[in-house]
């Protein structure tokens, strides 16, 4: 039933919705350690303070069939309902739109009447995506003008292409490929658009069959693993233009564009250099109607004792710190960064973009270092920062400490552990840990964080 | 007067329709913002209304050759059935638009503003003002009324819809203009939180009775 006012949680701008009351809720991805026999769920975690149950589960629904690795979920309705050419603000940001990487299958949640207890109203199956869109591995999702975006990361076979498909944002058929013409983009994993500028931009990880059985160190060291970005027509559906990072690169994943739809650039994180282990944050921008990228952040790999690193890593002595995840606050002016190696989580002032200042850092987990946190500082944590999430109003960040299963086991072989954290940053620089938050989970990873209401990743905004 | 009120009317629902955010002054402000000049918002002002305009004019074109080759009873049925239907439909079947795009040139705009006045009905909401038949007001006529220069009836084909796109299309204009420069310089979008009723049900319910009205009287 079409509402009569637009959803309340709809905010015409990315400064408006800075002005949200503060979440209630966290949907959390969880899902089943390797071995284990249990479905994968979305959990609900209490992030209001205020409350006694404050950084517990309060709830969970547990997906129909087993062993689909949630991953990144949204939602069917965000704040570009607003946008001007195709308005249909009357829609309720209600259902929950979460895939299976490893299944292929979409589950729809739906979130109301009681957040604490979600529901699964709507499944689509694998076969459906193949026949439909020729794409498997769903993960991220994003809520366009015009249709539910969903990432693919290749072919049902695990062989490539990867690319978009669509999703009707009220019937949630599956609706097709999304591109029309894909020129010479193979590889795939994240996307997001600059609304403002009908461009489309998209990152490359691996196909399902180079990464599905863990990372493959023949295909790194010889640099198979994607290294390039793609700009599109977001209105034409067609391939513009290549950006390549350079053959030392290796994984380029999640974007983030600037929130005001004025503004042409954004931020791409690139897991590993193959020059010296290093990870990189890379700024893209216009320049004269073209599109071009820069390596705006380096973060050095750190030397440790081979004793404690995984079989993978021992010839090499040091830690790599590897960019999982980065987020941006709805301002435009904090860039969070996940070091998923070395266990450090990152907070830079990028109201330059060109120049990032880094204004914040704290350490949790970590391949070697595994630090802990300081509510239980005796307990060494393994898994490191990475799926972060921040809350509408820039001060509040949370993260969890898992990857992606296989990526888990060669990392952290001795068990990942599975805990979620928060932080308080300061509106003028600076992070520090919220010793009241620090779940740990015993039954499933923690993956991907949304927020009641809409986060700093969830929603595209048409208006300054 | 009683000869004025359909012309009011006409212009009045201009501005109904010139209210309705999706019709036109939003995407005007939204570009004038993306561009960061007022001019952007006057600029889009022209290919919006002409769409409309074209939109509308098709319908009303359409009504008064029918009514020059149907029968009057058969015209009347025809259009209440298809106003009603339409309504009917929209209000079950709440697709939205599918268009992308910001970065829009005349074209662009004149065929959006064409399609999301077409696909709300707009010019159906005009649809009774057009049915009288001559025959009817000549009747009238020799009842032992004055000549009123300016029934509907009594216009010719051609300059009758000239005439009423012009007045429909003014008032929808007026206050396309006003709203967006409104929002633009003053009042912000934040409004559209507040005041961005969904008018689209009350739209299609007002195609439905409308279809009901014209069966009826």
């Amino acid at each position: 039933m079409p509402l009569l006012k637009p959803d309340p949680t709809f905010y015409p701008s990315p400064r408006l919705a800075m002005q949200a009351p503060p979440e209630k809720h966290a949907f959390v991805a969880a899902l089943n350690p390797p071995g284990s026999k249990l479905n994968d769920a979305l959990l609900v975690v209490d992030v209001n303070p205020e409350s006694a149950t404050y950084g517990q589960r309060v709830g969970e629904v547990k997906m129909p069939k087993f062993g689909d690795e949630l991953h990144h979920f949204g939602w069917n309705a965000c704040s570009s309902a607003l946008c001007p050419y195709a308005p249909h603000p009357h829609v309720e940001r209600r259902y929950l739109v979460v895939p299976g990487i490893r299944s292929s299958r979409i589950h729809i949640i739906d979130t109301k009447p009681d957040p604490r207890r979600p529901e699964v109203v709507k499944v689509i199956e694998p076969e459906e995506i193949f026949a439909r869109t020729n794409y498997s591995r769903p993960h991220t999702i994003h809520c366009g003008p015009e249709a539910i975006y969903v990432s693919a990361l290749g072919d049902p076979n695990g062989e490539g292409p990867g690319g978009i498909f669509l999703l009707d944002c009220e019937t949630f058929e599956v609706l097709g490929q999304w591109e029309m013409n894909r020129g010479p983009q193979f590889l795939h994993y994240d996307f997001w658009w600059h609304l403002g500028f009908d461009t489309l931009l998209s990152s490359e990880w691996g196909t399902p069959n180079m990464i599905e059985s863990g990372v493959q160190p023949d295909l790194l060291l010889g640099g198979k693993y994607g290294r390039q970005m793609h700009v599109w027509d977001l209105r034409r559906r067609r391939h513009l233009q290549t950006l390549d990072l350079g053959e030392q690169q290796q994984m380029v994943l999640e974007m983030r564009p600037a929130h005001d739809p004025t503004k042409a650039y954004g931020f791409v994180g690139v897991v590993i250099s193959l020059k010296d282990l290093s990870a990189s944050v890379w700024l893209w921008h216009r320049n004269n109607g073209a599109w071009e990228v820069k390596k705006v952040i380096e973060i050095p790999a750190e030397p440790a004792d081979p004793e404690k690193l995984p079989a993978m890593l021992k010839d090499f002595k040091a830690v790599p710190p590897l960019v999982t995840d980065i987020n941006l606050s709805l301002d435009d002016k904090f860039l969070y960064v996940s070091c998923w190696g070395t266990g450090e989580f990152l907070q830079y002032d990028v109201s330059d973009p060109f120049n990032p200042r880094k204004t914040g850092s704290v350490r949790i987990g970590g391949i070697a270092n595994r630090t802990a946190h300081p509510s239980k500082p005796d307990q060494p944590l393994a898994g490191g920062p990475q799926m972060v999430e921040v809350s509408r109003d820039g001060k509040r960040i949370y993260f969890t400490n898992s990857l992606y299963a296989s990526w888990d086991e060669q990392f952290y072989p001795d068990d990942v552990g599975s805990w979620m954290v928060k932080l308080d940053a300061d509106r003028d620089g600076g992070i520090t840990f919220d010793e009241n938050f620090f779940l740990e989970s015993k039954d499933y990873r923690v993956h991907q964080v949304r927020l009641e209401g809409g986060d700093s990743s969830s929603d595209s905004f048409c208006f300054p | 007067m009683s000869d004025l009120w359909p012309w009011l009317a006409v212009f009045g629902l201009g501005m109904f329709h010139g209210i309705n955010p999706a019709m036109g002054w939003l995407f005007a402000v939204a570009l004038g913002l993306q561009e960061q000049k007022r001019a952007a918002v006057f600029g889009a002002l022209p290919p919006i209304v002409l769409g409309h305009a074209l939109s509308i004019g098709i319908i009303i074109g359409a009504v008064l050759m029918a009514r020059m080759n149907l029968p009057h009873r058969t015209l009347k049925i025809a259009a209440a059935v298809f106003l009603f239907a339409f309504g009917f439909y929209r209000l079950l079947r709440t697709r939205h638009p599918t268009w992308v795009g910001m970065r829009v040139g005349f074209a662009d705009l004149t065929l959006w503003s064409f399609v999301m006045a077409s696909a709300h009905g707009a010019g159906l909401m005009l649809v009774p003002f057009f049915l009288p038949s001559p025959t009817a007001a000549t009747m009238h006529h020799h009842d032992g009324h004055e000549m009123h220069a300016w029934a509907i009836a009594n216009f010719s084909a051609p300059s009758l819809l000239a005439a009423s796109v012009a007045v429909h299309t003014s008032g929808y204009l007026l206050m396309t203009a006003i709203i967006a420069i409104l929002v633009y310089e003053k009042l912000g979008v934040k409004i559209l939180r507040r005041a961005w009723f969904n008018i689209d049900l009350i739209w299609m319910l007002a195609l439905m009775i409308t279809g009901v009205f014209i069966l009826v009287f």
